[in-house]
This record gives C-alpha cells, structure tokens and sequence, in this order.
C-alpha cells in the first residue's frame, strides 16, 4: 500500500438553516499520494473551494475527519500551502516581500537567513520573475500576480499544495502559460496537489486523477486515473473520449431525482477507457 | 508635455492670478494713501523678505510646528487604537458612533475657556485642544480602514498559521496604514485652522501670537506677511502629508 499524505475521509459540507441544516457536499473521501496531482472537478455550488479550505484547516467540516502524515489536521499546517481564487498579494510589499510572507512568521519552521534568502531566489525565479522582484502588486499583471502568489507557495517548500481554482481569472494564454509552469514545478519539488476547477480541460491536461463531485447535495459521482505523460495536447484523442465520459456521467448524475432517498447508483465508479487509463484501485 | 506638468503649469497660473485679484482688490477697494496701502502685495513681500532676514520669526514658526508635531502625536497614540478597536467590533462602533459624532461636531475651540480654567494658560491646554482637533479623523478613518481590510488578507495570514499579533502587525496595521495617512492630512489641516486662534490666548510665542503681536505694534504689513507665511507653510505640511500617503499606497 502506498503512502497517504492527506487523507480525507467521510467529509460532509453544509450550512445551517432555521430548521436543521441544508446538506452541500455529502461524505467525500480522498487520499493523496506523495507527488500526486488530484483535480476535484464539479459545477459550481457543490462546495469545491469550501471543500478545499477543509483541506487546508482552515474551515471545519460538518463531519468527516482530515488527516496529514497520519496526523489529525488541526488548523493550517506549516507543511500546506493553498494558492486561492485570488492572488491575493498584500499591496504595500514588493514582489519579493510578498514571496517571503509568511517565512518567519512564529509558527513556520525556523529558517537561517541564508536559507530564507535562497528559498525567496529560487522562488521567484522558479516562476520566471527576477526581473519584477522590486515592484509592487499595484504594477503587475494578473498572471504576474498569479506567478508571485505561486511563488510564495513555493517558498515554503509544502508537501502539499492546494488551488482553487489559481489560473480562472487569466486569458486563455496566460492560462495555459500558468498550467505549464504548475505542472514543471510540481514535477520538480516532487510536491502532491489538489487541484480545484470547473474547467475539465484543465483537469485533463494537469492531473493524475480527476474527481467528479455534483448533483444536491454533492457527492464523487466518478474519479478517474489518467496515466498520460506531459505535455498532454498532442493526446487530443484519449483526453475527448474521457472528456465525454465525464459530461456523460455528470449529465446522468443531474438527470436521476434527488438523491436522499435512494443512493446514486455510480460512487465512485472507475473508468475504463481503453488504452492508458487504469481502473482505480482503492 | 505630460499632463502632470500641464496641471502644474495650470496651478502656478492659478495662484498667480490670486496675488492679481489680492493686488486689484486693495488697488480698486482701498485710498491709495490709506492704511490699506500697507495690506498691498508689494508692501506684504517686503516684509516678509524682512522678516525672514530675521531670526524672531523663525522661533515662532518651531514653536508652531512643534505644538503641531505633539498635538498630532497625541492623537495619534489616542486614536489609532482607539480606531482599531472601534472598527474591529460591530457592537463597540455602535455604542460609540453617535458619541464620537456628538464629539466630533463641537468646535474644539469652545472648549478652550473651559480648557484654560483646568489646565491653566501656557503650552499645556493648546497640546489639549489640537490633540481633541485631530482625533477624530484619525479615529474615523482607522475604523473605516479596519472594516475595509481584504477579508483576502486576513485569509492569507490565517493560512500561513499567523499568531493574533503577527497578523495585527503584519496584515491589519500595514492594511490600515492608508486610511490612517489619509485622517493624518484630514487632522493637519484641521490643526493648522486651529493652532492659530488657540496661540492667541495666554502664550508668548507661536504664529498666533505673533500676529496678535503685529496688530498690537501697528506694523500691519507685518501682519499680511504672517497671514501669508501662515498659508504657505500650510500648503507644505500638507504637501508633505499627501506625498507620504502616495509614497505607501504606491498610486
């Protein structure tokens, strides 16, 4: 068996309402492997980027437990980083202040200066930005912004990083751009992901296994393992079969009827497309 | 010419054409042998050339800024943790906004008779009086900053496992820091209109007092000079405070 970083397990998502709650998101399961990228894919309203801010301990589910390394997870742990929606960079730091936020603050690991110093370089120029390191967010573009926000992840060297959805507010260029970098970044600090978006081209192209979640309350209608090696555009084939395989299941999931009486007939289910990808086996 | 220099260019215009009106309305309005000759632009420049020749005016302008500088600092200490405070907690805002308002809307200055009676005369109740002046801007702009911060902010910080005060130091003082320069320019302005009446009670140096001192010695052109020095080194500190708030929020 192998190694689980993050372990999810049984995790229900809802708010409260005059009378009892109103269910979002019903017992999900996820374990992720060292060097894994998982993509949590799904419409929107079925409670992905609260999903993700469990993940991270930042939120509290309304059941289900999370763990790291074996660990309960607490509260946010020095060994997650999460890259939001929104770059959300502090404007009165330069470039280079805002990929060191964080670095000293009490909780982190102790660093020595010159570790801090070379962690901030290889960041920055990680992302391809030693030319802006003095300038200020107000001056950047939004994949600037995006590439320094990544960077600040990177700094803290995490085991695992979280995004929700980093790149949905970047043209298509920059996008893909940004999907490239993740992916080579990702392959070279051997760090695990998860993934969210609504997008599954980018679920396609980036990750190692995608999970679906829809329908009310939400739930995995389906995961799939895509073992397809980088660059993925060429794969134009393999990817369109799967991709229709994932609108099919989605559209099934909308057209059965509520589901608190009767469980959907497909949790979990595996796919079998021909040729590269495995059945799931868990 | 970029419109910077444009708008420059359009400022000097428009001051010029102040001196022109000030000029016209004491040649036109006044006798030409009268004492409104002494009010006249020319008169007002050659006094001031003097006066600045001389070291007396110079003691008044410290004594003024550093009565500025202490009361702008005491209302600073009082109203940034004050504003902090208020701005943090939606029950606390409410209890004390009509207060503060109430407060805010009595002229500083009224309350300087009751002041000289507590206090007695000297450096003591002006420190009061510009110290109460200033507050409130400073008190209310630090509020409105700390409701405005980015909830993104705050949700950064708590991702990177902040402590309560690492993210008061790091997130919520920087984030307000804004808005505290901008009650900082709002609270100079108002100090500069209020350092002057309160020089003329019960103290022997100051901007104030000088001009009371002018009047008293008759030498009118004298007075027009300090009214104008008066404007001058105000537009200044504010100049300055409107350059150190564009310096932090890198507009």
């Amino acid at each position: 068996m192998t190694e689980v970083l993050l372990d999810a397990r049984g995790i229900s998502l809802g708010y409260p309402r005059e009378h009892g709650w109103q269910s979002v998101l019903e017992n999900f399961d996820l374990q992720l492997a060292p060097g894994e990228v998982i993509t949590i894919l799904g419409p929107s309203g079925v409670g992905k980027s609260s999903l993700l801010r469990v993940l991270a301990g930042l939120q509290q589910a309304r059941a289900g437990s999370v763990s790291l390394l074996g660990e309960p997870l607490q509260g946010p742990h020095p060994r997650l980083a999460v890259a939001f929606q929104d770059p959300s960079l502090l404007p009165w730091l330069s470039l280079e202040s805002n990929v060191a936020f964080g670095l000293d603050f009490a909780r982190q690991p102790k660093l020595a200066a010159s570790e801090r110093r070379a962690r901030i370089d290889h960041a920055i120029e990680a992302v391809g930005l030693q030319h802006a390191r003095e300038q200020y967010p107000a001056q950047l573009s939004g994949g600037m912004a995006q590439r320094t926000a990544l960077a600040r992840c990177l700094a803290r060297q995490p085991q695992v990083l979280l995004l929700d959805e980093p790149f949905g507010a970047l043209d298509e260029v920059t996008r893909a751009d940004m999907q490239q970098l993740l992916l080579q970044l990702i392959a070279r600090h051997n760090t695990a992901a998860i993934l969210i978006t609504h997008d599954i081209d980018e679920a396609l192209l980036l990750s190692d296994r995608v999970l679906l979640l829809g329908n009310h309350p939400a739930r995995t209608l389906g995961q799939w393992l895509i073992d397809l090696p980088q660059p993925r555009e060429q794969r134009v084939e393999e990817l369109g079969a799967l991709r229709i395989d994932i609108l099919k299941t989605l559209r099934r999931a909308s057209r059965t009827p509520e589901p608190d009486s009767q469980p959907m007939p497909l949790p979990s289910e595996t796919a079998h497309v021909p040729g590269r990808l495995h059945p799931h086996s868990s | 010419m970029g419109r910077h220099a444009i708008h420059g260019a359009l400022g000097v215009a428009g001051l010029l054409g102040l001196l022109l009106l000030w000029w016209l309305g004491v040649h036109v309005f006044g006798e030409a042998d009268g004492l409104s000759a002494r009010f006249s632009p020319q008169a007002t420049l050659g006094s001031l050339i003097e006066l600045l020749g001389q070291g007396e005016v110079y003691e008044h302008i410290w004594v003024s800024l550093k009565r500025i500088l202490i009361g702008l600092l005491l209302a600073l200490l009082i109203g940034v943790p004050l504003g902090l405070l208020v701005g943090s907690y939606r029950h606390l805002e409410a209890a004390t906004t009509p207060a503060f308002q109430f407060l805010r809307m009595i002229s500083p200055l009224s309350w300087m008779p009751v002041v000289v009676m507590l206090m007695g005369v000297g450096d003591q109740p002006i420190y009061f009086l510009l110290a109460f002046a200033a507050l409130w801007p400073i008190l209310l702009n630090t509020a409105a900053g700390v409701r405005q911060l980015d909830p993104r902010w705050l949700q950064l910080s708590r991702s990177l496992s902040a402590t309560r005060w690492e993210t008061l130091c790091k997130v919520i003082i920087p984030g307000v820091l804004g808005h505290v320069l901008t009650g900082v320019r709002l609270a100079i302005g108002i100090l500069w209109i209020v350092l002057v009446p309160c020089e003329m009670l019960g103290v022997s140096a100051g901007l104030g007092y000088f001009i009371l001192d002018t009047r008293d010695r008759l030498a009118y052109s004298e007075l027009m000079a300090m009214v104008l020095l008066i404007g001058v080194l105000g537009f200044m500190l504010d100049a300055l405070a409107r350059g150190l708030h564009r310096r932090w929020v890198h507009a």
